[in-house]
This record gives C-alpha cells, structure tokens and sequence, in this order.
C-alpha cells in the first residue's frame, strides 16, 4: 500500500465548510489521527489490513485516492485501479467473512462499501475530477444542492452563466429552437431550419470533446505540481488551476445541457 | 463434528429446489419422493394440516380454495401492485383486508401473509435436506430474482426466518447462475444471463475472469414470466368455450384449474412437437378440444416475449456495450425451453445461447456455490468471488415530490451515500425521510422503500442540527440506514415504517405461530437425532468388540450384548422414536462394562509407555463413549 508524501500534507486541511448546510462534505474528509495499531496483533495499521497478520481493520475515513494507495493526481492508470480493485475486494468483500464474529463482518461491510463507492468515483474522469475539487475545497456551481432545492421550490430556472466564448452561438441556436418548437405545434415543418439546428448540434459536440482535452491538458499541469511539491507558492498556483478546472467543467456541463436541449425540441 | 451444512435454495416462482456442494460439484437434493423439483403450492387438507409440493398439487383442481400456487408474485407487495396479478391468478385475499396491510391469503378458513407461505415451502426443502444429511439444517442461501426490489427482497428474508433458517446471503437468481456456469475454471469474458422464470424475468451482464463474477448491468421486469403464458393461452380458451359452447366457466374454479392443467402440458408439449391438442373436461359433461399448431403457439406469445427485449437493449446500454460484445448467452428459467425463446435471444445476442445447464436447476446449483463460499469456501471456490449491483436507484424524497437519487442503479454492492438533515422547527427533535427506489423523476411514479423517522435529536435552534444520515445498501441488495447527530455525536433512533413488510415483532409472532406446524419436524428431528446416537454406539461396539477387552467379558454376557445389537439395528432406520431410544438406552447399560475394560486397557498401554499409535487408544472414550452420554434434549 502505497501512500505517498503528497497524501499526508493534503489530509492537515481543516473543514472550514463545516458550518454551511450544504452537502459540500466529501465522504472521508477528515483529518488523520495518530496510526493506530492492529487489534489483532498490535503493529502499526495499514489502511485495510494489518500488514502483519492480515486481519481487517476497522475502517478509518480517508479519502478515495488515499484509500487506494494513489496519490491525490488527476491522471490515473485504468487497469492499475481496476487490479488494485479487485485485489482488495477479494480481501475485503463480506462473502469472505461469512464465518467470522459480527465485528469484523460490520467491519468488511463498511470497507467494501468505500471500497466500490471509491472505485465508481475514480474510474470515471469527470467524477475523479469532480471529486478532486471537493477535496480541495472548491464548491461546484452546478452541483450546488441548495441552488437546486431553491430553484426547485420557486419554479424558476437554476441561473446558469453561458460561457463567454458561446453567447453568439448560444443566442443564434436558442432562436432556432423556439422556432423550431413553434412549427412543432402548428404541424409545420422545416427541412432547412432542422438542418441549420444539425449543424450548431454538430459544432457543440466538437466543442464538447474538444473541451475534455483541455480538461486533461489541466489534468497534466496539476499533475506536474504535485510531483514537483515545491512549497514556494504552491498553494496559489493549486488554487489557479483548480479554478481552470472549474471553469472548463462548467462550460462543458453547459455544453452538455444544451445539446440535450436540442435533442429533446427535435424529438 | 463439522458444522451444519450451508445449503443453497432456489425460492422459484413454479418449482423449488434445494442443493449443496460436495467436493468440486454442486447437487439438487431430491425429496422422499425422490424428485429434485418441489413445486411452489402450498394447501391445507381436511385436517387443516399443511402440505407442500406435488402432494398439495390435487388441490389446486379438486379443491382450489384451500391451495396457492405462484405466491412469489405477492412477495412484498402492497394490495394496489397486485392488482393484475388478482385479474389473473385466483389469489384469495383475506376478507378483512384493510389497505396498507400486508395481503393476507386464504387456504380453507385460514389466511396467511405469502412470507408465511413461503416459508412452508422453505420448511420443506430444509426437511429434505436434514433427511438427506442425516443431521440439522439451520443456515442457507435463498436467490431472489435480481430486479427484486427492497421489499421483495425482505419478504424473502422473513419467510427464511419464519422457517427456521439463518439466511446468510440472498443472491441474485443469474449471477447464482452464472457461477454454476463458471465452475469451469476456463470460462471468461461477457456472459449474459437470460432468466425467464415462472413469474420474473431478469437480464444480468456479468464480466467473468480470474474466478470473478462481476456483474455490470443488470434489467428485468418482476411481472413477466411463463405464467403470463399459461394466463393468455388459458383466457383464449375461455374466450373459445364461451363462443363455441356458450358456457361462461371463469368463475368455475375448478373448470379453470382444469383448463390450466391442459394449457400447461401442450405448452410444454409443442417445445417439441409441431401441434399438441386440448382436451378439457368441462362441468356438465362438455369437453372442449382444440389443436394448436406451434406457429399459432408463437405468434400468440409473441407480445410476451417482446416484452424482454427492452430490458435486455437498456442493460447492454448501462453495461456501455454491444450485443457483439457478449462472449457467451445463458438460457435459465423453464420457459427458456420454448424454441422461440431460444430464437428471439440468439438474435438480440447474435450468438447460439449455451444451454447445456439444466434451466430448472441451474440456479439452485449456483446458490450451492455460493454457500459454499461463504462457509470458508474449498479447492474450487476458492478463488471465486462475487460482485453483484443493486437493480435500482435508490432515492429521498425531496421539496417538490422530486425523487433525489443518492445510490445509482448498477452501483456494485455494498455501496453506500451519506446525507445531511437539519431541523426546520426550534427544538425539533425528529426528521422525517421518505426513501423510494425506481428510476423516474417523480416520488410518486417510484417505488415507496419506507418512511425513516429519526428520533433522538437533541432540541435546539431550528437549522443548527447536523444529521448525518447514513444510507448502506448491503451484499443482500437490502437497504441499512444508521443516523447521528454529529453536534452532539448522539445516534438517532430510527423508527422504520416498511412500506410493503412485515415488522420484526409480526416475523416473531409467525415463527412462534409455526411451531404449531413444526410439530412434524420436531418429531423428524427427533427421530434423526435418535438415529445419529444409534449408529455412534453401533460403530464404538463394533471397534469394541476388536479390542482385547472384548475377550475378557463373560460368554453370557457377550450373548446379551450381541442380541440387544441386533434388536437395535432392526429398530433404527424406522420410524418408531421410542424404539430407538430404548434400544441405545438398553445396549449402552449391557456395554458399562466393556467401557471400563477398555479405558482400563488404554490407560495401561499408556502407562507401559508405548506410543500414542501402538495404544488403540482411538478406540477408547473419544468414540462415543457409551457411558459418557451427550445428553440430546
């Protein structure tokens, strides 16, 4: 099990989120204790197991990466994570402590619940890099679960910010669109407008994965950072490309929403 | 001794099964009757006495009102999901059934829930497994059709309880299915599983290597199965009767038992004939005869088995993969039998399904696997191991009646979310929380799970709570949740309102009220147990009479010895408990002697100094040592 230096450093953070009442908290987002000791055999404890005697630990809160032995980097080894998943759920998964005293079964249960909720948040990309931005603190505007509730109670439209670099586009297809849902209701039907409305679909859907190699341009630079682990100025250089991150999920979540606009107006 | 046996059961919607593994293979266990198959009917006879399987079948035509068949449809559903399933079965619900109350069925003059039913059928299997064994049977594991939701899955849960067993896993019927296909060390890649049941159908994608089973995407639909068949096949028959022979016989109980009968057995017939032929005894002395030809067959099901492809098309799009991307089809389910069936999966699938598995019991096979796996596994197990998902989203309702999904349907299981509340009122010590499992956008189009009340919760100012509430859904696919006010670290007390269920109190009262039907197996259990202890004193005489301290006895005594042995032997494989027991009691008195010589002999051979393996000190207390009883009350 593979903890890197990076790892412990970024687990001294404080919840400073702890008062707001939205769900910000990111499973495992607390601070690390002194290493506890095996109850089985008292050495030191890894995160599962004891690497002494191999009995299952109570579950300590890590976070995701930690609880894979990664370090907290955005670009990550498919098949690595997928062996690694496997190897622990053979150690951890409930079927294997059927005959086992009630303790460490509850034990198991928790474990290989963090075990398959880390590994369904690290596979996918954007979930890896959603999740990398909780734990750095960065509130993520769309996922923003008061925004939704809010706008779900007054009825109104969550406010969503267009993109700088899309407001001619958006503004030209979103005109198209209500024409397009106008003709609908008379019956009537226009070959050329649904042509034009195919080509903005076609020009957004490049931008979308054009935006995803940006990402992971991103994805490259962060990376970089956490290897070079100078302390001179790292903490604002972090914050920057975060922000960048940000930036380019948003638009790309933006992006996203709108091609499945137009998908539904030509249904 | 080792411990009991873990047995793996197929809780099957038609036909039930029950089976261990023993060395590298799984075995069905057969009944006294020595078939593998017990049918799911359950019936209370004349003398209000339960009987189970092939016995209670008669009743479903002579006597429907006292018997049940199908009782899985009613697992864990409220009176408004079974509204079909009333039009089409003839269910019986008690006559005092008030809405919001688990359904009641009637048998004769009595009602029971269907955990209740079921579990009569679970008592039987256990029964056929312990006279198999020779020895108790107390733990299992029960398969549940893999789209079953929460409450299906609990029902099943409860009916193990009520039976007396430790339900140690619940497994989803293709995945169980797909471990008996993959015993084969060699077998690896995409399997899919096509399981059309009795009732349910599911559809599983499963990525097998390395001995593990990880299912990917798993649909299906818990209203659809060969029922379904038999209902069509049975209302156009009484749509043909009335129209030819002007008699209305849907409400004649047995003419439709009678009608079920006939459909069934040309259903089965045209798998593999061109053309089978009704022919119904009707009251009044009427027949109705009809031929139908296989095409008629399939061109009348063929709206029912449509209704398969839409979730097999949805869970290859959540697995991300194309049907040419599926190494292996397999067929489970009786109704995989009809060569339509067949058809319609090799063209979703483009590939020949794989059918050498016996459809009726491949599921109890893989449940058998899994059992052994979770009693510390052997050779063949253990490198297997099992990563199932849950089927459906799991949801809170929210502001609005919008369903907020925290677990995604597919998520590998256990998987678990967590949640925060606070209070909307000063001093408010208790929040609410509606949990719900489907797919929709709407609370009200999804499945009610339960309503959580979290009591506990120190008063303070409204908002400054912070309840972390912890959502867990486990192996089984069932839902945990455990609540704390983090503030004060105190645990909240949760108040679980089932929506669908039984409460643990109703499951204690049931198992209590079974004992009355228990008296059978107690008495079984007696008489196996009398059995066990006959044959110990049987092989320790046997060794004894080896040994040298055999010679010391007197002649006379030798004689007696050997009669009451012989009297024991003659008693032991009946039936009469008291027998028995004055046999054992009667042989280990003539035998006190010969106990003590050979404790004597073995304790000198020690004491001479020889070696434990020269001494046959194996054959002194140790076995059975008729003067040291184990006392078997």
């Amino acid at each position: 099990m593979v903890a890197g230096a990076g790892c412990a450093l970024a687990l001294n953070f404080v919840m400073t989120n702890a008062e707001s009442k939205s769900s910000l908290i990111v499973p495992g987002q607390v601070p690390r204790e002194a290493t506890p000791s095996c109850w089985s055999c008292g050495t030191m404890r890894a995160v599962h197991f004891c690497s002494s005697c191999g009995k299952v630990q109570p579950p300590v809160p890590v976070d995701y990466f930690t609880f894979f032995g990664f370090p907290r980097k955005l670009n990550l080894d498919a098949s690595q994570l997928e062996k690694e998943f496997y190897a622990l759920s053979r150690k951890l998964h409930p079927d294997l402590f059927g005959q086992a005293d009630s303790e460490e079964r509850a034990w198991s249960l928790e474990q290989s619940s963090m075990l398959n909720d880390a590994y369904r948040t690290l596979k996918d990309p954007i979930r890896r890099t959603e999740y990398l931005l909780r734990l750095e603190g960065v509130e993520l505007e769309e996922q923003s679960k008061k925004a939704t509730e809010k706008a779900r109670t007054s009825g109104e439209l969550k406010k969503q910010v267009v993109p700088a670099d899309l407001l001619e586009e958006v503004f030209e297809l979103n005109l198209h669109l209500e024409e397009l849902r106008a003709q609908k209701k008379l019956g009537e039907d226009d070959p050329a407008l649904l042509e034009e409305i195919g080509k903005a679909k076609l020009s957004l859907e490049e931008k979308y994965d054009a935006l995803f190699n940006e990402l992971k341009a991103q994805w490259n630079r962060w990376d970089r950072l956490v290897d070079s682990e100078a302390s001179e100025g790292t903490d604002d250089d972090r914050r920057k490309i975060l922000a960048t991150i940000l930036d380019i999920l948003n638009r790309r979540n933006y992006v996203r929403n709108l091609v499945r606009d137009v998908n539904e107006a030509m249904e | 001794m080792a411990t009991d046996t873990i047995v793996g059961i197929d809780l099957g919607t038609t036909n039930s099964l029950v089976a261990y593994m023993r060395g590298d293979c799984p075995h069905v266990i057969p009944g006294e009757d020595g078939l593998n198959l017990v049918p799911s009917v359950v019936a209370l006879d004349e003398n209000n006495q339960i009987l189970v399987g092939n016995a209670a079948r008669k009743y479903l035509i002579e006597t429907p009102e006292r018997a049940v068949y199908s009782v899985k449809r009613l697992m864990g559903r409220g009176l408004e999901d079974i509204q079909q399933e009333l039009k089409m079965f003839p269910f019986r619900l008690a006559d005092d059934l008030q809405s919001g109350e688990v359904i009641r069925i009637k048998l004769g003059t009595r009602t029971f829930t269907p955990p209740e039913i079921s579990a009569f059928i679970l008592r039987q299997l256990k029964r056929n497994a312990e006279r198999f064994f020779a020895a108790p049977v107390t733990q299992a594991v029960i398969t549940v059709p893999a789209y079953f939701n929460d409450a299906q899955r609990q029902a099943t849960k409860d009916a193990g309880r009520i039976a007396g067993l430790n339900v140690l896993r619940l497994v989803n019927e293709p995945t169980a299915a797909s471990l008996a296909y993959g015993l084969d060390k060699n077998k690896h890649g995409i399997v899919a599983v096509y399981d059309l049941g009795g009732g349910t159908f599911d559809i599983s994608i499963l990525k097998l290597h390395d001995g593990i089973f990880e299912v990917v995407a798993t649909n299906g639909d818990t209203h659809l199965g060969g029922d379904d068949i038999d209902n069509l096949l049975i209302a156009i028959a009484l749509d043909d009767i009335r129209g030819d022979l002007g008699l209305d016989v849907r409400r004649n109980g047995e003419a439709v038992a009678r009608i079920r009968k006939a459909v069934i057995e040309a259903k089965i017939a045209l798998s593999s004939q061109p053309s089978a032929k009704l022919d119904v005894d009707l009251p009044g002395g009427k027949k109705y005869q009809r031929e139908v030809s296989v095409e008629m067959f399939e061109q009348m099901i063929q709206p029912i088995l449509d209704r398969t492809v839409g979730p097999c098309k949805q869970a290859l799009k959540d697995a991300g993969l194309k049907p040419e991307q599926v190494d292996e089809v397999v067929l489970v389910g009786g109704s995989t039998r009809i060569p339509k069936v067949r058809r319609l999966t090799e063209d979703l699938f483009r590939r020949v399904p794989h059918t050498d598995l016996n459809p009726d019991e491949v599921v109890a096979l893989g449940a058998a696997v899994q059992a052994n796996i979770l009693g510390g596994g052997s050779e063949i197990t253990k490198e297997m191991l099992l990563l199932d998902v849950t089927p459906l989203s799991l949801g809170i309702e929210v502001a609005g009646g919008v369903t907020d999904k925290i677990i995604l349907r597919n998520s590998t299981v256990p998987a678990s979310a967590t949640q925060y509340y606070t209070t909307q009122i000063d001093g408010q010590t208790n929040v609410a929380i509606h949990v719900l499992q489907g797919e929709r956008e709407l609370a009200r189009d999804c499945r009610s799970l339960a309503r959580f009340d979290l009591k506990g919760v120190p008063p303070m100012p409204a908002g400054l709570p912070r309840i972390e509430v912890k959502f867990l859904i486990d192996a089984n696919g069932i839902l945990r949740v455990s609540a704390r006010e983090q503030r004060s670290g105190q645990e909240a007390e949760i108040d679980v309102q089932p929506s669908y269920g039984l409460t643990d109190e109703q499951v204690e009262n049931m198992l209590l009220e079974s004992f009355d039907f228990a008296e059978e197996d107690f008495r079984q259990r007696q008489i196996i147990e009398a059995r066990r202890e006959a044959e110990t004193i049987l092989t320790a005489l046997a060794k004894g009479k080896n040994s040298p301290a055999w010679q010391e006895l007197q002649g006379v005594e030798r004689g007696r010895i050997g009669a009451l042995e012989q009297a024991l032997v003659e008693v032991k494989d009946g039936d009469d408990y008291h027998a028995i027991r004055e046999g054992i009691d009667t042989l280990n008195q003539a035998t006190m002697r010969l106990a003590e010589l050979m404790m004597d002999t073995a304790v000198s051979t020690a004491l001479k100094g020889k070696a434990m393996d020269d001494a046959d000190l194996e054959e002194g207390p140790r076995a059975g040592h008729p003067v040291a009883k184990a006392d078997f009350e």
